[in-house]
């Protein structure tokens, strides 16, 4: 479904991404993680065309991805910090981005329902605390049913119960064939959520396979033991290197 | 485009700065012509007026308004719209505004009170500077991530086109004028917008003797059909140059 093959991507000195290459199948739910500052969130955003990389291509569904804008239709995107403009109201927002996409009548609202958006359409985005606008990043990215989710730490700052309603959500959608990219610092979330594990350091991919490969390489039965596995694996290997 | 321009036009409408502005000048026009019984005159101290305050609005307005829509550039780039759509759609928006605002507050009490030639070149004049004004200030705007810094560097191309530029002018006629200097000021008046619109104005208004001998060549140049035309497409260059420069910058940008 995404087919990235050597990307590379600076700001000023720092290397961000180093020739990446990877492929996300169709279908497929791949945990993204990596340490702070490591590239997920730039990788994330090249996908998008919010940052354009130096080199390499990106293609989604075997169209490269440069000069286009029409391939974002195949994908809902949760940023890790949702900004929004400050003036407008939460029902403003919805309205907006469904009128800029008219094509698309297939609608799913179920979040906007769950998380109880629609009680507060008249608020305005400077007013909303910030779980609420992951909220509403959430329910934007759900609402044209995109075969492609791009979900950036979709746990991080939401209630208990809002937590559990949109990993109920990714659920449903996965066993409907969506293909999900989830970057996540939570690893019992992702041990739920997904199948692959892609793992980034310093703008490299270390581990790219499924987690039951890697439980079992590693001896571990939890995700989260296992990838600290092999962190400290790594980190001795730059030590002895 | 037209419906992002809607939603970008929606926004700039609810901040009253806009209607401010159109109040100020209204005042302006209307006090400029009330104390003066000569219409000419009046025009020349309108046509000073406007020559600082349109560009220095146009270039402020511009940068504050395209950082405040960071967040809407940055969530319209997560949908399948086009760049480009959204930088024509703000760049057509903020400059509409503030052409709308010139016309009610300089065109519409001028057409009432005063028509004839030199007042149309006025209203044109002031409308392409404002287009020239913000291209310029988009170019500003998306060559740097630092709000201060874009509206630092936008600031300096007002000094430099309504202040800097005149005196450098000044400076190389006074230095070398045992030399016959017409064509070339000519060419450094077409590479300032401000200066242009200035002598189109001045030489409408046939004050032109007031500036000596460049002034007689001005008026046989600009007087006739082709300076007109001339000045008008320089005028245009200088909206469609930055324009293009910082779509090009916007195209490659990094939200």
């Amino acid at each position: 479904m995404i087919t990235i093959s050597d990307l590379n991507k600076h700001f000023g000195r720092l290397e961000v991404l180093k020739s990446i290459k990877v492929d996300f199948h169709a279908g497929k739910s791949y945990a993204m993680i990596g340490p702070n500052g490591s590239g997920k969130t730039t990788l994330i955003k090249c996908i998008l065309g919010m940052v354009v990389p130096d080199k390499g291509e990106i293609a989604v569904s075997g169209k490269s991805i440069a000069n286009d804008w029409a391939y974002r239709k195949l994908i809902g995107y949760m940023p890790q910090i949702g900004r929004y403009p400050d003036q407008m109201k939460i029902g403003q927002i919805f309205d907006m981005i469904r009128d800029l996409r008219q094509d698309q009548d297939h609608m799913d609202e179920d979040l906007i329902r769950e998380f109880k958006l629609d009680h507060m359409k008249d608020k305005r985005m400077h007013t909303l605390s910030g779980g609420t606008r992951q909220k509403v990043s959430a329910s934007l990215a759900f609402l044209f049913d995109p075969p492609i989710l791009i979900l950036d730490e979709p746990t991080a700052g939401l209630d208990p119960i809002a937590v559990e309603t949109l990993k109920e959500k990714i659920q449903s959608k996965k066993s409907k064939h969506k293909t999900f990219l989830i970057a996540s610092h939570i690893m019992s979330d992702l041990d739920e959520l997904s199948s692959h594990l892609v793992y980034l350091e310093e703008g490299r991919i270390l581990f790219n396979d499924t987690i039951d490969l890697l439980k079992e390489e590693t001896h571990e039965s939890r995700l989260g033991r296992a990838v600290a596995a092999i962190m400290k694996r790594n980190l001795k290997e730059t030590e002895t290197a | 485009m037209i419906k992002i321009a809607k939603y970008v036009l929606y926004d700039i409408l609810r901040n009253r700065f806009i209607l401010l502005y159109t109040l100020f000048l209204l005042i302006v026009t209307l006090s400029m012509f009330s104390l003066d019984s000569d219409p000419g005159k009046s025009t020349l101290s309108l046509l000073n007026i406007i020559l600082l305050v349109v560009p220095l609005v146009g270039v402020i307005f511009t940068t504050i308004h395209f950082f405040n829509s960071y967040e809407f550039i940055e969530l319209l780039l997560s949908q399948p719209v086009n760049r480009k759509t959204i930088f024509f759609a703000e760049f057509l928006s903020v400059a509409l505004a503030l052409s709308c605002a010139f016309l009610v507050g300089v065109a519409l009490p001028m057409v009432l009170l005063n028509l004839n030639a030199s007042t149309f070149y006025l209203i044109l004049a002031g409308l392409l500077l404002t287009f020239v004004f913000v291209a310029l200030a988009f170019g500003a705007s998306v060559s740097t991530r630092d709000k201060a810094k874009g509206i630092g560097i936008a600031l300096l191309f007002w000094f430099y086109f309504t202040l800097i530029y005149d005196g450098l002018v000044l400076y190389i006629i006074y230095s070398f004028s045992d030399y016959p200097l017409e064509k070339i000021t000519l060419l450094l008046v077409s590479l300032n917008p401000v200066d242009l619109a200035r002598i189109i104005i001045l030489l409408k208004l046939d004050l032109s003797a007031l500036m000596g001998y460049t002034g007689a060549f001005y008026k046989n140049f600009f007087g006739s059909h082709l300076g007109i035309i001339y000045s008008f497409l320089f005028l245009l260059c200088w909206i469609a140059i930055p324009l293009f420069l910082s779509l090009r910058k916007f195209l490659k940008k990094d939200i």
